[in-house]
């Protein structure tokens, strides 16, 4: 990572209306995750026999992997094929992505029955090498520390030069800040070994994630059936990165009251047809291949949502985001990144939930109360979570021209005081 | 109706001693093989009465929620398909023999033991393994809970402790490996009263399958259920239907793990193609490191990046 000037710790209130609604629903989620723990699953979903995994795979963890995806390709983008201008989004997408993996492990956490044991499959004599879902728990768990890593020179960046600690322990300063200094400097050295690392990780997991099914061939729809559900999970997670990156970064940029950076976002935003129009050039193949355009249209649940999964999650922003118009508006921008996203996560719940059949179900399962909840509870908790670290680290890149709120939040930021650890 | 079935029973079992005899020159037909010789159960649904003693002789081996011997003559169970769960390891149902008019007969559930088991292919940690012999095993203590075996299985089989809060376990037919390792047939096939259930080498269940259907071409579907579906299973199945008509899953031939085996050990053969797309990602930034700041720029990490 080369050094970000831009970026700085945002001051803000943390608590604003729209923050206290996600510590409400983040404070029910805990309270309904607890209830899992103490109660189990029965108690809690509405998971069978016959419906092994719900919204907790198909969301928190499927989808949330993919979402996160903005981190390795921002990565690639800007620090493997050196396109500098991006190096002011690289820190947010870095930061959603270590925030998120981190919270798909604790919703994964939840929908294991034995979550005390997830640590098995690092003991070389539980190793599974045929099992995907082994391999997608290998790579995840180096690539959660890959992400830590990578975010280290922005925690140290955050404390070099201003390491203060209280007046009995004054004299650890010189030392923590030359420990400081020389972490920093190995660090840089290392850095780009860690984000190549990251990369290819990230490659490997997100095409796994989509082998998963492919053992479940015989009640699977055919239409998301496929050898090559590898393949178009690593090309939608590819092209969903961008998107993401373009919604969170308008999303806070509002939210701390701070001008989009909209010259950079229009920019990233021309990859995005490209990349979408490849995985549906894909899709459309592996339709073909297969003769599987009949189950498209054989008017079923599967063909509707099938439907709105292409038409709105992938033409529709193909089309816009190729209209110069719509990538220089800021609406425009976010509502089309949008539909990308929301197209990722509807294929991965048509993956995992719609295209699953079993064999002889009891009643079509449709997730808890308490489900959803722990699933909205994660999702505000993580977006509260990437506050405070924006607000705690130098993540979000700011021009003082743009300012939109030069009174109050430019003030702040310009008159930065060095922050005491404590 | 019961005479009839006892009498048709009794020429089955002429029919099996009596190619017993030539047996070995149907054997030696076909290459012996591990699969052969692993340990195989024939349910026959036609000689089957229904009587559930096998789910009796199940529940009780197994320590599971038993009831008297008496309940489970009570064949109201029947009106509806039950399917096996934490609490039975097999289940019965009948079903109609659309060619016969309202003729019923009676399927045992359980599972399969698939000589190449998706589940344990599936299975993270390991936990669920194919035991040589046969069983597919599986071990509480390894197992994450994840239920991807439950994913995995064309028989949809694997049931789960879901009430479980603090250990829950994926529960499944054991084949009985307890029994089996002292030299007892499973628990179901000790105690069915007629040659329903038969037990024995794999070789010798496809053989007597065989036997039957040649016999008597007019009560089976002239298709032995398992011993090529999925790749092949050790518990084998003779119906008077089609395989959908008896509740059966129908599956074709090849092994359910080939194809996300065959894609997983492509992508890490020798670990040659992540290592591959690592070299070339450091390439790439190495050279787009040079047409971007010329050699000026040596600040981080020059030295290091597209290392192997």
């Amino acid at each position: 990572m080369e050094p970000n000037s831009h970026s700085q710790p945002i001051r803000a209130r943390f608590w604003t209306r729209g923050t206290a609604i996600l510590g409400a629903l983040t404070g029910v989620g805990a309270l309904l995750y607890l209830y899992r723990l103490v109660y189990g699953l029965g108690a809690t979903t509405h998971l069978d026999n016959q419906y092994p995994w719900g919204i907790w795979i198909a969301v928190d963890v499927a989808s949330g992997v993919a979402l996160a995806a903005g981190g390795f390709t921002t990565a690639a983008l800007a620090d493997i094929f050196h396109r500098e201008k991006y190096h002011d989004i690289v820190r947010p997408a870095l930061l959603t992505a270590m925030l998120g993996y981190t919270f798909v492990v604790v919703g994964l956490l939840a929908d294991l029955g034995r979550y005390y044991n997830v640590w098995h499959p690092l003991l070389p004599s539980m190793w599974q090498g045929s099992s995907v879902l082994f391999e997608v728990g290998i790579c995840v768990m180096i690539y959660i520390t890959v992400l830590y890593v990578e975010f280290l020179p922005v925690a140290l960046e955050r404390f070099q030069g201003r390491v203060r600690f209280p007046k009995p322990l004054r004299f650890l300063d010189k030392f923590v800040e030359s420990a400081l200094e020389v972490a920093d400097a190995n660090l840089r050295r290392f850095i780009s070994l860690f984000i190549i690392a990251g990369v290819v990780l990230s490659c490997l997991h997100q095409s796994s994630l989509g082998t998963l099914m492919v053992i479940a061939k015989a009640k699977m729809h055919p239409i998301w059936a496929t050898p090559l559900a590898p393949l178009l999970f690593l090309l939608s997670a590819i092209a969903v990165g961008f998107p993401m990156v373009i919604v969170e970064s308008i999303a806070s940029a509002r939210s701390f009251r701070l001008a989009p950076e909209k010259t950079l976002l229009s920019s990233i935003a021309r990859y995005t047809p490209i990349l979408l129009a490849v995985y549906l050039a894909v899709r459309i193949v592996d339709l073909t291949l297969r003769g599987a355009w009949q189950f498209v249209m054989e008017g079923s649940v599967q063909s509707w949502m099938f439907a709105i999964e292409i038409l709105g999650g992938v033409i529709l922003p193909l089309v816009l985001l190729s209209l110069t118009r719509v990538r220089n508006s800021i609406s425009g921008l976010f509502s089309s990144a949008l539909m990308v996203v929301l197209g990722v996560v509807l294929n991965r719940i048509n993956v995992f939930l719609i295209a699953y059949r079993p064999l002889y179900p009891e009643k079509i399962y449709f997730p808890s109360w308490m489900e959803i909840g722990v699933t909205l509870g994660l999702f505000s908790g993580m977006i509260l979570v990437y506050r405070w670290f924006a607000m705690t680290f130098p993540v979000i890149s700011v021009h003082s021209e743009g300012m939109m709120d030069e009174g109050r939040a430019g003030k702040d930021i310009e008159s930065r005081q060095p922050l005491p650890i404590s | 109706m019961g005479l009839s079935r006892r009498g048709f029973i009794q020429t089955v079992g002429i029919a099996t001693s009596a190619i017993a005899t030539n047996k070995s020159a149907l054997a030696e037909q076909r290459p012996a093989s591990d699969a052969d010789q692993q340990y195989a159960v024939l349910v026959d649904t036609v000689v089957c009465i229904g009587c559930r003693k096998c789910e009796w002789a199940c529940n009780d081996q197994n320590k599971l929620s038993a009831r008297s011997l008496a309940t489970y003559e009570d064949k109201s169970v029947f009106n509806q398909q039950r399917r096996p769960d934490h609490d039975a390891y097999t289940v019965v149902n009948e079903f109609s023999n659309p060619a016969v008019g309202t003729k019923r007969f009676t399927v045992k559930v359980q599972c399969m033991h698939c000589l190449q088991p998706a589940c344990a292919s599936a299975c993270i940690v390991g936990a669920l393994t194919k035991d040589a012999r046969g069983p597919v095993v599986y071990d509480p203590w390894k197992c994450i809970g994840c239920r991807y075996c439950m994913i995995a299985c064309p028989f949809q089989i694997p049931a789960y402790e879901y009430q479980d809060a603090a250990s829950p376990e994926v529960k499944k037919c054991t084949f009985c490996l307890d029994r089996l390792n002292v030299g007892q047939k499973p628990a179901c096939v000790g105690i069915c009263p007629n040659e329903a259930l038969t037990f024995g080498t794999r070789r010798e269940m496809i053989d007597l399958a065989r036997a039957r259907t040649r016999h008597h071409p007019d009560r089976y579907v002239d298709h032995i259920y398992g011993e090529h579906e999925a790749g092949g299973t050790t518990w084998l199945y003779l119906t008077p239907t089609g395989v959908t008509e008896a509740g059966l899953p129908s599956l074709d031939e090849k092994p359910v793990p080939a194809v996300s085996e065959s894609i997983q050990h492509g992508i890490f053969k020798s670990f040659v193609p992540p290592l591959a797309l690592y070299a070339l990602l450091g390439l790439v930034m190495r050279t787009t490191r040079r047409e971007r700041h010329g050699d000026s720029n040596n600040a981080s990490g020059e030295t290091n990046d597209g290392a192997e």
